[in-house]
């Protein structure tokens, strides 16, 4: 018994070793962005900030070289697009695929998991070129669109979909819905896990993307990533203004996933990878 | 785990006065079919498979600064990039990458998922801790990475505690030693680490408990258990798991365009697949959007042949 207690306790210090390496990143980002450059390349490492204000964040805002606010605003728009769009176009994809079973649903399928397979960034070249012909070049359009057609998420739509009880749709099907209106009645009001699991993902990965917009939001949609991306290479880079734009891009996405976690956690638990 | 489904071999359509109504299925099924699922198919033709087609067909035709083809070339497109000793090292720098990176995050993925299953006090927070830096970006990671953790200068984090301990300090993203694999290598760690670890832990929580008990009972205990219970109830997981991890190594760009890339200029070293596309295709340079093509064909190629491989092994050592 002492032996397993022992143990038990070997296990916590361990996880509170790493746990503390995991955060690590996350107070450097809150250090410097509250630090005064002279702080933060100090000779000798100060854990402790140095500048307990917001004057990190005003002559941020001030720097039009990195137009901070547009660019957030740029990516808000296009997450929020990306998200709703996506998770429209797949919910009822997956759907359609879980719930017909004739030769041109099981085509579908093998289309859906061989796209799955083949990752978007891949082929980004010719995506680009198709783009570029549209003439939608640092356009909403031209970020949100190519990328509106996930296999993945469709996947994980499908996943959830063949569990789901049958029985309630044929009921409403019984009482006259016909399977556009049973989907919306019935079945959407059900799925707000799934839902949560899967917008979770692609909210992320859209706040998060670099290489699409890098291409695409030149000026007018430039997107928070590119933006500090820039401004990180640039010569007049000014270390307490990064990191201050780093730590007001990354928490909303936080907070984001702090809420949402437990939805994240049960789809991709439940759904999809078995 | 994604596997392709074969698909029946479509028979011959029976013409007759049933055909529309043999089309639209019982109770219009097949309209409601294509209703729901037009929106994905359209889209994936358009922007997936329709861009693949002209990729292809722009790969045999010289396009420099142009999405129209200009001058026809044949082969020319593919010989030169499979003769270029960039592209060639940039594929071998994915293997090398994909060498480190696969299996020490699936290493660290499954001991995290160890060390807090069936943790009674404490499993919910420490499985937040891990997880959440799957919410950070690539950008940012890169910009703690190389500012503040690897920074050649004396101020960088590492260097503080080699000066400290009475080392040289070192210069670990300049190009002037390998040590930038370490950053590389560590920052895709941190961000990827706990995302896995989620997909293991459920694997973990699927091994009924029953299999563990008849286990102890024989006498299994510490390491016996996990070589021979955990592991293998959990391959199927691990199979998909280092299946994602690969096709993430593939698409490797972010952390290395913005650890080692500065204003238009990127190193000649350490140029994943995807990079070295970006920077021949579409930044600064010749903006070859023919080549560009042919390197996107090839790297397709590549992937999908790896994908059928797999689904071959996968299949013949019967799941």
């Amino acid at each position: 018994m002492t032996r397993q207690r022992f143990w038990l306790g070997v296990r916590y210090v361990v996880l509170v070793i790493l746990a503390l390496l995991f955060m690590l990143p996350f107070w450097v980002i809150v250090r410097n962005a509250f630090s005064t450059n002279k702080n933060i390349t100090s000779a000798t490492w100060n854990w402790l900030p140095d500048q307990l204000n917001l004057t990190n964040l005003t002559t941020l805002l001030a720097n039009d070289s990195i137009g901070i606010l547009r660019a957030l605003l740029n990516s808000a728009i296009m997450a929020v697009l990306q998200t709703g769009g996506t998770v429209f176009v797949s919910l009822l994809a997956g759907y359609a695929l879980a719930r017909f079973t004739h030769r041109a649903s099981r085509f579908m399928l093998g289309v859906t998991l061989f796209t799955l397979m083949v990752p978007v960034a891949t082929i980004f070249v010719p995506m680009f070129i198709i783009t570029a012909q549209l003439g939608w070049v640092d356009t909403f359009r031209g970020l949100v669109i190519p990328g509106l057609f996930s296999a993945f998420a469709t996947y994980l739509f499908r996943q959830y979909f063949l569990d789901f009880p049958v029985e309630l749709e044929d009921a409403s099907l019984v009482d006259g819905c016909n399977p556009w209106s049973a989907f919306w009645r019935v079945v959407f009001p059900n799925s707000k896990g799934i839902v949560a699991a899967v917008g979770t993902i692609i909210l992320i990965g859209s706040w998060n993307a670099f290489l699409w917009p890098s291409l695409i939001g030149r000026d007018a949609t430039r997107t928070v990533q590119v933006a500090l991306s820039q401004f990180m290479t640039s010569q007049g880079v000014r270390y307490p203004e990064l990191f201050m734009g780093s730590l007001i891009v990354v928490a909303p996405m936080l907070v984001v996933f702090l809420f949402l976690q437990r939805y994240l956690v049960q789809g991709l638990t439940t759904s999809g990878l078995r | 785990m994604p596997t392709l489904e074969a698909t029946a071999p479509a028979r011959p359509a029976q013409d007759g006065p049933g055909l529309w109504r043999r089309l639209r299925g019982h109770q219009g099924r097949n309209l409601w079919f294509v209703a729901f699922i037009a929106p994905f198919l359209l889209g994936l033709m358009a922007f997936v498979y329709l861009p693949i087609v002209w990729s292809a067909y722009l790969s045999f035709f010289e396009a420099r600064n142009t999405v129209t083809p200009t001058r026809f070339v044949g082969f020319a497109n593919y010989t030169y990039l499979l003769t270029d000793k960039l592209f060639i090292n940039s594929l071998l720098t994915f293997v090398a990458f994909a060498v480190f990176i696969v299996p020490t995050t699936y290493v660290a993925s499954l001991g995290l998922a160890l060390l807090l299953n069936n943790l009674k006090w404490g499993q919910a927070f420490f499985r937040s801790v891990f997880f959440i830096p799957t919410a950070v970006s690539y950008v940012i990671a890169a910009i703690i990475w190389r500012f503040a953790f690897f920074s050649g200068a004396r101020f960088g984090l590492l260097n503080q505690f080699i000066t400290a301990a009475g080392g040289e300090q070192v210069n670990w993203l300049g190009g002037t030693n390998s040590l930038y694999w370490v950053a590389l290598i560590s920052v895709r760690l941190w961000l990827q680490t706990g995302f896995y670890m989620i997909l293991l832990i459920a694997g973990l929580q699927r091994i009924p408990l029953e299999t563990y008990e008849a286990a102890a009972l024989d006498g299994a205990a510490g390491w016996r258990l996990l070589r021979y219970i955990t592991l293998p109830q959990l391959k199927a997981t691990s199979v998909a798991v280092i299946l994602l991890l690969l096709i993430n190594a593939f698409q490797a760009f972010d952390e290395f365009y913005n650890m080692l890339g500065s204003i238009g200029s990127y190193p000649p070293y350490a140029r994943p697949p995807l990079v070295h596309l970006y920077l021949i295709a579409v930044g600064g340079g010749q903006q070859d959007l023919g080549v560009g093509g042919a390197g996107t064909m090839i790297l397709t190629a590549i992937i999908v042949l790896f994908g059928v491989g797999q689904n071959f092994i996968l299949n013949r050592s019967g799941k």
